[in-house]
């Protein structure tokens, strides 16, 4: 959190200064398949955040000290691009805070992944933030949960994140930048949509149980966008390849014939 | 896991799922906590606590260094963990691993969020500040390292004696104003194990659990959380473990404020 000195006013007539809702969310577009040489990738745009995952696996673990013989590994790096902020050049490679949402990010998926099925292999999670916004993080498992389900890893669920927030006394859904900057509270959570189970939890700045309750519950009803936008992006990459593939079928009949 | 591992696992989930523990605690009970300040003179700051067996020596330094670009006229808090090799078996000598960053930095951002440290006292003047650096160490681990480690360094900021700053020059030789620190912030480390949620987990019992959740608070508000490990816990746990967590502020306070030396 930034200086509360300079805190600009984040409210303008019950509306964010984006115009959003207290408890409406950006505009979120995801596209599934988007690395051609991955065993499954997605791209997506969600409010300024622009966030490319890309998943390589089941494959033998490396090194070979880093295998679990009764289930698979997941290694997950996320990471922001140097171009990616509005300030400087961010310093290239991993610093503590990407650490710990790679962490924290693993951990999530080791939940839902049937990890079981693989035993001793690894599956290799990368996500990087092209461009960020605030909730970057949220951002990062939306994308790489449809990768996975794109590279065809099978999994009880799948996971979506979103942060919740307060300016004042207000709670706020899905903070930008600037709120996670200047806000009195910041709170990322990873959600199974099918059970409500909490995967992924943080939290700073200042809470009553009240707003904890509201809050939690407000995340659990934006599931249903979110993972609509997640379905639809699944549904939208199969259609077009079969569309591609019935094509295909069709000059070559032409031709044949 | 070595196969002695699981069927210890095993044997604690029974028992916990009995509503019992290895050392006869009560499931939402902390084992006995003890504070040493002072034990490290060369530094401005220093505690070391003993939570059972697990052992945290928190150390201060307090550096003149330069304001953040964003926060002109702020200090900087920063706090770090090292996972000593010699507190446990399967601790290694090397960078930190993500386990340690996440220690420190949950630490840090309990504190953090409850502006424990004025970062706006710690400025000095154009392009000049104190940096407070806090660096844990693990000495023996047993588990709840997050509470020990949030124990240690509350109490080693309380200990803090701010060097003098006059003329651009540190004088290390007078430390007689402390630094102020406001209100404290005490953690409470939930596992998940079976069913059941207990406080204060043992490495034992850390072994066998499926899900952490760290929350910080300061008496009146959740300050921080931390979910940790690939278990999960529901809406209405969360709420419980709040609850609780602001219940036990008061008995935390009461520990890391006192023994002064």
């Amino acid at each position: 959190m930034a200086s509360a000195k300079n805190k600009p006013e984040l409210l303008k007539n019950g509306k964010r200064l984006d115009g959003r809702d207290l408890m409406e969310l950006r505009p979120i577009r995801i596209e599934a398949g988007v690395i051609k040489n991955a065993d499954g990738s997605a791209y997506l745009e969600w409010g300024n955040n622009r966030v490319i995952a890309a998943v390589y696996g089941p494959m033998e673990a490396q090194p070979k000290h880093s295998a679990d013989p009764a289930r698979a590994v997941i290694k997950c790096r996320y990471q922001m691009a140097p171009f990616s902020g509005l300030a400087d050049h961010g310093r290239t490679g991993p610093n503590r805070r990407a650490t710990e949402i790679s962490k924290v990010t693993r951990e999530a998926f080791e939940n839902v992944v049937l990890l079981n099925e693989f035993p001793g292999t690894e599956i290799n999670v990368y996500i990087e933030i092209l461009q960020s916004d605030g909730g970057t993080r949220a951002a990062g498992i939306t994308a790489a949960s449809v990768a996975l389900a794109n590279a065809g890893i099978p999994m009880k669920d799948m996971i979506y994140a979103v942060s919740f927030g307060k300016i004042g006394d207000k709670l706020i859904l899905d903070l930008n930048m600037l709120e996670d900057n200047y806000s009195d509270c910041d709170m990322p959570m990873a959600i199974s949509p099918k059970s409500g189970d909490i995967l992924l939890l943080q939290m700073d700045g200042n809470l009553t149980m009240e707003e904890l309750k509201t809050g939690i519950q407000q995340v659990i009803n934006a599931g249903k966008t979110i993972s609509a936008a997640q379905q639809d992006a699944l549904k939208r990459f199969y259609t077009e390849k079969q569309q591609a593939g019935s094509g295909e079928g069709r000059s070559e009949a032409e031709t044949t014939g | 896991m070595e196969a002695i591992d699981i069927v210890k696992s095993n044997y604690i989930r029974e028992l916990i799922n009995k509503g019992q523990r290895q050392d006869s605690r009560d499931l939402l009970s902390f084992r006995d906590i003890s504070i040493k300040r002072g034990i490290i003179q060369n530094a401005e700051g220093s505690a070391q606590v003993e939570l059972g067996d697990t052992k945290i020596l928190a150390g201060v330094k307090v550096m003149l260094g330069s304001p953040m670009e964003d926060t002109p006229e702020q200090g900087n808090q920063i706090v770090s963990a090292e996972y000593w090799p010699g507190a446990a078996r399967e601790f290694e000598p090397g960078p930190p691993s993500p386990e340690a960053i996440e220690l420190a930095r949950v630490v840090d951002r309990g504190i953090r969020a409850a502006n424990c440290i004025n970062l706006e006292s710690l400025y000095l003047e154009e392009g000049k500040c104190w940096d407070v650096y806090v660096d844990v160490y693990v000495l023996n681990h047993d588990g709840n390292l997050i509470d020990a480690s949030s124990m240690a360094v509350m109490a080693a900021l309380m200990d803090t004696r701010m060097p003098k700053y006059e003329n651009g020059v540190v004088n290390r030789e007078d430390r007689t104003n402390k630094l102020k620190v406001n209100g404290v912030v005490a953690t409470t480390t939930f596992a998940k194990i079976g069913d059941r949620i207990v406080l204060d987990p043992t490495g034992d019992e850390e072994n066998a659990m499926s899900a952490r959740l760290t929350v910080a608070n300061d008496g009146k508000l959740i300050r921080a959380m931390q979910k940790g490990k690939s278990g999960s816990f529901n809406i209405d746990e969360v709420e419980e473990l709040s609850r609780i967590s602001l219940e036990k502020h008061a008995e935390l306070k009461k520990i890391i404020g006192s023994e002064q030396r």
